[in-house]
């Protein structure tokens, strides 16, 4: 009897087991190595630049507007998110109203509505609001600057006002995401009464906030450890029945060295990683790892200045120096991991404009551009760029630089690269090339996202963007520039808002304040159980349609 | 025995305070936005401002120093720009790890290396000298990072035997002495082993040569004593140098390695230090420095006392 009662619970146990090893096995889990250094801040406003947005952001949150990640041909274009239509008042084009997604709910079940916009805008804007986050400001409010306010006109219908007519705005609102009130006042709640200093309880709460987040989208944070993995479960009750997740958990990991993450991947440890080690890739592609590469909307350049006694103050020096680039051969340097520019965005896309000069490889033209602007082989034009060894976005500076650098010796410019460090390259390119710390540069190599006009554009060609404003390193603009951009910004019709930004983007290109060189076009590297992968013409990519084999 | 260990403790105070001073100047004189982690390069110049206000970063730097100090002494070290977390609780985790990692490299080195440096000593000018020795300068000369990248490629990618990165499969906050775990421990602390290896071995060989030579060794040898005795002799007067060799290696360990826990993401205070470093993120950066500068005096105060406790001699010089 006794034998016959331990065999029973021998033979239960041993299923319970089986069962539950077979629903662990059965688990889908997606890990992926990202490039940063530590898990992007969670608690709905990223830090770490786009990655965070791509992971910790996109994810787990939605905001008014989304990005349209669908499709890996066509431009990504901002599409309807938590907000299904939205307008500028006529009579007072600062006033926009958003109409909101019925239905939608927060992680925790708290229902999504105007309220939550208002304190969602709040949390950035009203410096008096209980649960506003300073530190969450300075990512977010850069990327919306005119945004000034939020106003409930019923559950469903917000006004957003900005401080000048921006037809921008519905572009910007895609880095305001919405994070739960509701689960945001429990966390409040739960701060240990000793702690009485209120900025110091919202800060806790946001703290709290950050290891349990709760947004709408179609992942769920659950388990944070600083610096060291993140994991995210599926929301299968996401309200995008096209983006429910396929997969039941994503685990993060921050692996910033590239060799690492190599050997992460081809290691078995992760399924994912971003941008393999250069050298691997012929090693990857051997152990049928998949590679996945598009062009972002993204610029590696040399922004030139037009400060007294540049060389580039010459309309013939800047065109020849793009023409004298050949971006095909530097490609095949990189492995193929790069995009061959013909403006800041490509030709398919709404802003291109068709501008009359076209960027292509040509010596002769530049040889010749060059003789007429009076330089020779024996008098060449001194440049001196500013670049660094590493950094976001900086693809392989140095190699890119002396390729550049040899390239343009055959059309008489004799280039001096000053090598920096990153993060004071970063900080140096607010003051300009007339501040000291351009050490007598005529270029600064500094990378940069397309994602929106302002971005783009605007920052480069408005005098309002001269240093230390913002990031018109060059000090390049003049009225025609500013009044391109006035139009831009106050045509409010999406199609005619567009083509005003074609009209800007021509222009830019045919006096060429930058010297193009390449495209990112994001490189990444998956085991080939990762299905339904589809890499955007984007900074970012929805993990939500992917499946695990 | 007491005095001087209370001695050598009121001497660790002014040591804290320097380093915390040039600390605090050298960050501060190295270019670089100490807010860049917050704000991106295109933030509005009131924006900028008001973070700056919102830091601290606007006030005179002696008035940082001295409110910074002020708070370390009571036991704040601040808190990250970049992540918002407490600098002691970011500090707790990675010491911890640190710890892990650094004990377990340098019992491996310490064993090895006067294993390699007695043998070394004993057969001096012989073929195992020249062996043991050859592979303790491979220790001291192979750099660290390429070796780490070796042993990956040999032991994670080619034959799968251990992982590559990480501090275990579901990271150090779920640390457990099991196997699953061990095995994350054994390539970075292998690769962190090596240079202490090296360096213990060349002493230590260097010692038991010195010592042989003595006349009491030839005088033990005449008494009678057989080598078994005259080994433990050997030993017991190897060990205070050795010993203090191998507490500065710890102290090196304990600071972590940049480029070993970076090659293994290993969440170390080297990892710590080298994202505080890129992130110009002077709160966390000034506390790991503090952290680890405190590491090697105490670690050198408990080798000094423990060589006076073995060593008399040491005590009265």
């Amino acid at each position: 009897m006794q034998f016959k009662t331990l065999f029973a619970a021998g033979a239960a146990l041993m299923v319970t087991t089986a069962i539950s090893t077979a629903a662990l096995a059965q688990e889908k889990v997606l890990r992926i190595g990202m490039t940063a250094a530590d898990i992007p801040r969670t608690h709905g406003q990223p830090d770490q630049g786009f990655e965070g947005n791509r992971f910790t952001g996109i994810p787990m949150y939605d905001g008014l507007t989304n990005w349209d990640l669908s499709s890996a041909d066509k431009a990504s274009v901002v599409v309807p998110g938590l907000a299904t239509e939205w307008a500028v008042n006529e009579a007072d084009k600062t006033k926009w109203t958003f109409k909101l997604r019925p239905g939608v709910k927060f992680q925790d079940g708290s229902p999504f509505n105007a309220d939550a916009v208002v304190w969602n805008v709040e949390k950035v804007l009203k410096k008096e609001a209980a649960h506003f986050a300073a530190d969450q400001v300075g990512v977010t409010v850069s990327r919306m600057p005119t945004l000034r306010e939020a106003k409930k006109i019923d559950d469903l219908t917000v006004e957003l006002i900005t401080s000048e007519p921006d037809s921008f705005l519905p572009i910007n609102l895609t880095n305001l995401f919405m994070a739960s009130p509701t689960h945001w006042a429990a966390k409040l709640a739960a701060v240990p009464a000793t702690v009485t200093d209120p900025a110091e309880r919202a800060k806790q709460a946001w703290l709290a906030f950050a290891g349990d987040p709760s947004g709408t989208g179609p992942f769920k944070g659950v388990k944070l450890t600083p610096r060291e993995r993140f994991e995210m479960t599926a929301n299968k009750a996401y309200w995008d029945p096209k983006r429910v997740p396929k997969v039941d958990r994503v685990v993060l990991l921050p692996l910033p060295d590239a060799n690492a993450r190599t050997a992460a991947l081809l290691s078995g440890q992760v399924d994912w990683i971003e941008a393999p080690a250069p050298d691997a890739l012929p090693q990857i592609k051997a152990r049928n790892f998949v590679m996945y590469a598009n062009p972002q909307p993204h610029v590696w350049p040399w922004q030139l200045s037009f400060a007294e006694g540049s060389p580039w103050l010459d309309k013939r020096v800047r065109q020849a120096a793009n023409l004298c680039i050949n971006r095909e051969e530097l490609k095949t340097l990189l492995n193929g991991l790069m995009g061959v520019p013909k403006g800041t965005v490509s030709p398919d896309h709404p802003w291109w404009g068709n501008p009359s000069f076209d960027i292509k490889y040509d010596p002769a033209a530049a040889k010749k551009m060059m003789t007429e602007a009076g330089f020779s082989a024996a008098k060449p034009v001194k440049v001196k760029v500013q670049t660094s060894a590493s950094g976001s976005g900086q693809m392989q500076p140095i190699p890119m630089n002396e390729f550049v650098q040899q390239s343009l010796k055959e059309c008489f410019f004799d280039v001096e690269l000053d090598v920096i460090e990153w993060n004071t390259l970063f900080t140096n390119w607010r003051k300009g090339a007339k501040d000291e710390s351009a050490r007598g540069a005529h270029a600064i190599n500094v990378t940069y996202a397309t994602m929106d006009p302002f971005f783009a554009m605007v920052r480069f060609t408005s005098t309002k963007a001269f240093p230390p404003t913002s990031n018109n390193w060059g000090y390049f603009g003049n009225a025609e520039f500013d009044g391109l951009i006035a139009t831009a910004r106050t045509t409010f019709d999406p199609a005619a808002r567009d083509k005003a930004l074609a009209a800007l983007h021509k222009r830019i290109v045919e006096e060429a304040p930058f010297v193009w060189v390449a495209h990112d076009v994001g490189p990444r590297a998956m085991s080939a159980k990762v299905k339904g992968v589809v890499q955007p013409k984007s900074w970012f990519i929805d993990i939500a349609p992917m499946s695990v084999d | 025995m007491f005095l001087y260990a209370l001695k050598r403790l009121i001497y660790v105070l002014p040591v804290a305070i320097g380093v915390s001073m040039v600390c605090f100047m050298l960050v501060h004189i190295a270019p670089g936005d100490p807010l860049i982690s917050v704000l991106p390069p295109d933030a509005s110049t009131e924006l900028r401002e008001q973070m700056r206000r919102a830091y601290g970063f606007d006030r005179p730097l002696p008035v940082q120093y001295l409110l910074w100090l002020m708070n370390v002494f009571q036991g704040n070290l601040g808190t990250s720009i970049a992540t918002g977390r407490a600098v002691s609780e970011e500090l707790s985790k990675a010491v911890g790890n640190t710890l892990m990692l650094s004990v377990m490299a340098t019992l491996i080195g310490f064993v090895l290396g006067c294993l390699f440096g007695f043998v070394a000593g004993y057969f001096r000018d012989t073929w195992i000298d020249k062996l043991a020795s050859f592979i303790s300068v491979i220790g001291v000369s192979v750099p660290h990072y390429w070796l780490g990248m070796v042993l990956v490629i040999v032991f994670s990618v080619q034959l799968g035997w251990l992982p590559a990165t990480g501090a275990g499969p579901g990271g150090s906050g779920a640390w457990v002495w099991d196997w699953e775990h061990v095995k994350f421990l054994i390539l970075p602390a292998v690769t962190m082993s090596v240079i202490p290896m090296g360096i213990v071995s060349r002493t230590v060989r260097a010692l038991v040569a010195d010592i042989l030579s003595q006349e009491f060794v030839q005088g033990l040898r005449a008494k009678g004593l057989l080598d078994t005795g005259v080994l433990r002799h050997i030993v017991k007067n190897a060990a205070p140098t050795a010993l203090a060799v191998m507490g500065l290696q710890l102290g090196y360990l304990l600071g972590g390695s940049i480029l070993i826990e970076t090659v293994f993401s290993w969440p170390g205070t080297g990892f710590l230090l080298g994202q505080a470093i890129f992130q110009r993120d002077i709160p966390l950066l000034q506390g790991v420095i503090l952290v680890l500068a405190m590491f090697f005096v105490f670690l050198n105060l408990a080798v000094d006392v423990m060589q006076s406790a073995l060593d008399p001699r040491v005590q009265r010089s």
